[in-house]
């Protein structure tokens, strides 16, 4: 297939992070609006031109330098992968349009030396992800995980308190670990398959011992860096802890990307030989993170530590998709509403975390008894966190709600309706939780603060990103259609229920 | 080309636009912020006015949005709709006169107004709704855009009404919401289609068809106040009166409403639920809560409570009239959607009216406020008499086409529940009257100064008149072909394919 310039957006938007990371490094300010305005905008067409290319052409099998797997890297560009590089685009713009104004106005990271070290971290953190969701290979996909991994730990470090660098390191520790499981699959796949392409993989998987063993390692470690309860205990401290613009980038992106890896897998390869109990407890899984997290939200005492919390819980519903999807009938459902809640889950949760950034910086704090009345003084910043929350608990019309609409259907019609309780139930959860913040900004403050000016650069990214996690729902169609193209479902279900 | 598609859309952008515009406007602009309210409103009504002569001449306003896959957004004028988006264009425009002279010098007003409009917005949007799924999007809406307004003054008392708002409200949207997916398992399909589109579903649906029912009239029973679901009506009377008055009279407890009268009118169809069963306990339900809500009102001496428990009463009408299933009970209950909304929202003025001016909100404070607020007390009168079914006023209509509609399906005991209500009506409503007019003036009332001019600035008190005077018309002009009871006869002869 002709595919002139797919193929070369393709390498350019892992080349391009890749060569401005160490270009921010090395020119340091010189560059910066280059990094903060137009590189953002060029990624974005970058990402239009791939999404067009897919839709004429269909998904596209990439071979860098012509290389033909075993031998070769190959990237696989699906439905998938460039809705989550369409994402990551806009949360980046959102996040590198807002990072400059939070970084000169915030005291404890004023040094300029550790803001130096952001963006080359924040490029290296968009390459690795791009890579990630581009590759095609186990092995190349370890490498795009390890590389997310020490991106992050730094870049939580940037926050410079004796707490950050705590949960950094714990971050850093589990994570390794969680590399390292993955790595030990890997190796016994190659042991037994020869090969680490995925295509090729996938038709030669047995149901054997081995393979299971393998499975369980690379998806368990997985788990560990999605923070699937109960192994979430590292994600609180570290999202909290870290900047703002780090923590939207983390809770947006980087847990999403594991989890991407997860559906890959689950889906490219090991559900023909998953047992069916598997898929079962990972569904309980999820719904003892999305009850635990929510009700760790609801005992919050600081803001970012309840968005964070509310992180945990919304990766929750995500595993649902496993048990719901091993009913044929369901299973497209169950899969484009996970997909389209993941996604608008990444861009409220970049909103919320961007929003509480200015609020944090407003108030001089994040305790929650503190903020009595903070609206009034940042109205744009509350308004961000009121259209991201509404999708966050998935009240209609918002690309959350569209989300849990699929799974609500899928359970009901599957005939498991515990896992249609849990999504109402969670809604519900993340309603207590959310409105105790909003009751607490808009209450009537015994200390009238004066409204603040609206600083834009840092309110209206939050703000645009909850518009977006809002009105994501009127394209859902179109996510769906481009979602489908290359997706790995030859089983039944037409998306659509049967009258 | 032909508009007619953009109608419905520019019916709910008359509010909404306004609305947002109005959260961008420093607080200060009060001209151009008042002025975007008013062109709004107004703008509203005239598309309400086209939109009732083209419905009548035989235009189709229908318009579809993509949203979910396989299933799309619509918005679709039928008779019925045109029944609640009249009122609810009609009450908008009084209501922003209303709010506008009763919020003079508050803070956020910005905010307020703001939601104020979106709030109208989400309303038009449930009376256009063509599907269930559509309906669900602005009925969840309305929950959210209708909190800030409930807490708008952020005192402690304020916030916990707020709270129990949400608890009772997202708690039936839970079940609603279950409710229409597994409908939409079921059927497919969520369109509002006249006489219903569950009859051909083979019989062996019939428990879950029962099942369904309980949950999506439960869900929509928490914004109608069936009881035990009124819990968080009479603690929302802490809201400004504009709120109030929109909340009882126009948004929240008329979708609640408008909500259970679609789903048995518009998904079950009003013969076919009959012969499922369920119409018997959504009467039961509807008659103790239209018994207890009375009852309660009786024993509040805080008026707005008062007035709150007899909108639990009379706001269960509704679901008792179409839960009779016979056409002239049918009528009574949608006439009395829009006879309920102008007698109520008139006791409302009127109560922030005596708060605004005599700093009065207690029934044993009001001796004597006749001689002090003749007019407005006038107008209260003219809506309390209405609210016990004095003729010729609009209740009296409401009550007659439901106590004849209960005889019609042979449930003698309706009569009862009816006599009983108007008797307990008149014991909470007449001792008021009482007080005011033939009582002398004591406490705060005798303190007061009569004013220089007119009692209370126009702006509070022509929203009352309008009202009551509206209320006065749909009973006296009820015959003509213009009143709301002759739109509810349109509605139930389609219904019912007579």
């Amino acid at each position: 297939m002709n595919t002139p310039f797919a193929g070369l957006w393709a390498v350019l938007l892992v080349g391009l992070p890749l060569l401005l990371a160490v270009g921010a490094y090395v020119a340091g300010r010189r560059i910066r609006p280059i990094l903060v305005w137009i590189v953002p905008l060029v990624m974005a067409g970058m990402v239009t031109g791939l999404i067009h290319g897919l839709i004429d052409q269909g998904p596209l099998h990439y071979e860098i330098g012509g290389w033909t797997p075993p031998l070769g890297i190959t990237w696989h560009i699906d439905g998938l992968a460039t809705a989550m590089l369409a994402v990551t685009v806009l949360v980046m713009g959102a996040v590198c349009a807002y990072a400059p104004s939070y970084f000169a106005g915030s005291i404890k990271t004023a040094s300029a030396e550790k803001t130096k070290l952001f963006w080359p971290l924040t490029y290296l953190l968009w390459a690795a992800l791009n890579a990630l969701f581009l590759s095609a290979d186990v092995f190349n996909l370890y490498v795009t995980l390890e590389l997310l991994t020490l991106g992050s730990v730094v870049l939580i470090v940037l926050a410079g308190t004796t707490d950050s660098v705590a949960a950094a390191l714990r971050y850093l520790v589990l994570g390794l670990m969680a590399s390292l499981f993955y790595l030990m699959g890997v190796a016994l796949l190659y042991a037994s398959y020869g090969t680490l392409d995925m295509a090729t993989l996938g038709g030669q998987l047995q149901q054997d011992p081995l393979t299971w063993t393998a499975a369980s390692l690379m998806i368990v470690g997985l788990l560990i860096k999605t923070a699937l309860f109960p192994m979430h205990f590292w994600l609180p401290p570290a999202h909290a802890g870290a900047p703002a613009p780090v923590s939207a980038l983390l809770s947006a992106l980087v847990v999403k990307a594991s989890f991407y890896l997860v559906l890959r897998l689950w889906f490219d390869l090991f559900r023909p030989v998953a047992p069916a109990p598997a898929a079962q407890f990972l569904g309980a899984l999820g719904a003892c993170a999305v009850l635990w997290g929510a009700i760790q939200a609801l005992r919050a005492d600081r803001l970012k530590t309840l968005i964070a919390y509310s992180t945990v819980a919304q990766l929750g519903y995500l595993f649902l998709l496993f048990p719901l999807s091993s009913a044929p009938a369901v299973a497209k459902t169950a899969w484009l509403g996970v997909i389209l809640f993941a996604l608008s889950h990444a861009l409220a949760k970049a909103a919320m975390f961007l929003a509480a950034g200015r609020i944090q910086q407003l108030a001089h704090e994040d305790r929650l008894d503190r903020l009595t009345g903070i609206g009034q003084c940042a109205p744009l910043a509350l308004s961000a966190t009121a259209l991201a929350g509404v999708s966050l608990i998935g009240l209609p019309p918002t690309g959350g709600f569209a989300g849990k609409w699929m799974l609500l259907v899928a359970g009901v019609e599957s005939g498991q309706w515990w896992w249609a309780l849990v999504v109402v139930m969670g809604g519900l959860l993340t309603a207590g939780y959310l409105f105790r913040f909003w009751a607490i900004a808009i209450a009537a403050s015994e200390h009238p603060s004066q409204r603040a000016p609206v600083n834009w650069r840092m309110e209206l990214p939050p703000f645009m990103l909850g518009v977006a996690a809002v009105l994501i729902v009127f394209l859902a169609t179109h996510v769906a259609q481009l979602l489908e193209i290359g997706a790995a479902f030859p089983i039944g279900g037409s998306g659509e229920v049967a009258p | 080309m032909n508009f007619d598609p953009l109608v419905p859309l520019l019916l709910i952008a008359s509010s909404l636009v306004p609305g947002l515009i109005i959260f961008t406007l420093p607080e200060d602009l009060r001209g151009l912020r008042t002025a975007l309210n008013l062109l709004g409103a107004s703008v509203k009504l005239l598309l309400v006015a086209v939109m009732l002569w083209g419905v009548n001449h035989g235009h189709t306003y229908e318009t579809e949005i993509s949203f979910l896959p396989g299933l799309d957004l619509t918005l679709r004028a039928a008779p019925l709709p045109m029944l609640f988006v009249t009122l609810s264009a009609v009450l908008w425009l009084v209501t922003t006169i209303y709010a506008v002279g009763y919020l003079e010098g508050s803070p956020n007003r910005g905010r307020f107004f703001g939601f104020f409009s979106l709030c109208v917005s989400s309303t038009v949007g449930i009376a256009m709704a063509g599907d269930l799924l559509t309906f669900l999007v602005f009925y969840e809406m309305l929950t959210l855009t209708t909190y800030p307004l409930v807490v708008h003054r952020g005192t402690r008392q304020a916030l916990q009404a707020g709270r129990t708002y949400l608890a009772y409200t997202l708690g039936g949207s839970v079940l609603l919401l279950l409710g229409i997916a597994w409908l939409y398992t079921l059927t497919g399909d969520l369109c509002f289609k006249e006489a219903g589109r569950l009859a051909d579903l083979p019989a062996e649906y019939t428990p879950t068809l029962r099942l369904i029912f309980a949950m999506l009239i439960l869900g929509l029973g928490v914004k109608a106040a069936l009881v035990p679901l009124h819990g968080w009506l009479p603690q929302a009377m802490v809201a400004p009166a504009p709120v109030s008055a929109l909340l009882h009279a126009v948004a929240v407890v008329k979708a609640g409403a408008f909500g259970i009268v679609r789903v048995v009118s518009d998904i079950y169809g009003i013969e076919f639920a009959d012969r499922l069963g369920v119409l018997m306990p959504l009467a039961v339900a509807a008659s103790v809560t239209i018994v207890y809500g009375s009852i309660r009102a009786l024993a509040q001496d805080d008026l707005k409570r008062r007035l709150a428990f007899s909108t639990v009463s009379q706001v269960s009408y509704i679901a008792l009239g179409i839960a009779l299933g016979t056409p002239l009970a049918t009528i009574g209950g949608l006439v009395h959607l829009v006879h309920q909304g102008l007698m109520k929202i008139t006791l409302f003025f009127c109560a922030g009216n005596l708060a605004e001016r005599l700093r009065i909100c207690r029934i044993s404070e009001m001796d004597g406020t006749g001689r002090k607020m003749p007019w407005t007390m006038g107008t209260f009168t003219v809506g309390a008499l209405g609210m016990i079914g004095v003729p010729p006023i609009a209740g009296f209509v409401s009550k007659w086409y439901l106590a004849t509609g209960a005889l019609e399906a042979g449930q003698a005991w309706v009569i009862g529940v009816l006599a009983a209500s108007s008797l307990l009506n008149a014991a909470y409503f007449l001792p008021i009257l009482y007080r005011a007019w033939f009582r002398p003036p004591t406490g705060r009332v005798a303190q007061c100064e009569p004013a220089a001019g007119v009692e209370i600035a126009w702006s509070l008190l022509l929203p009352p008149l309008t009202t009551a005077v509206l209320a006065l018309g749909a009973g006296l002009l009820a015959a003509s072909g213009f009143s709301p009871l002759a739109w509810a006869k349109v509605i139930t002869v389609r219904e019912f394919g007579l």
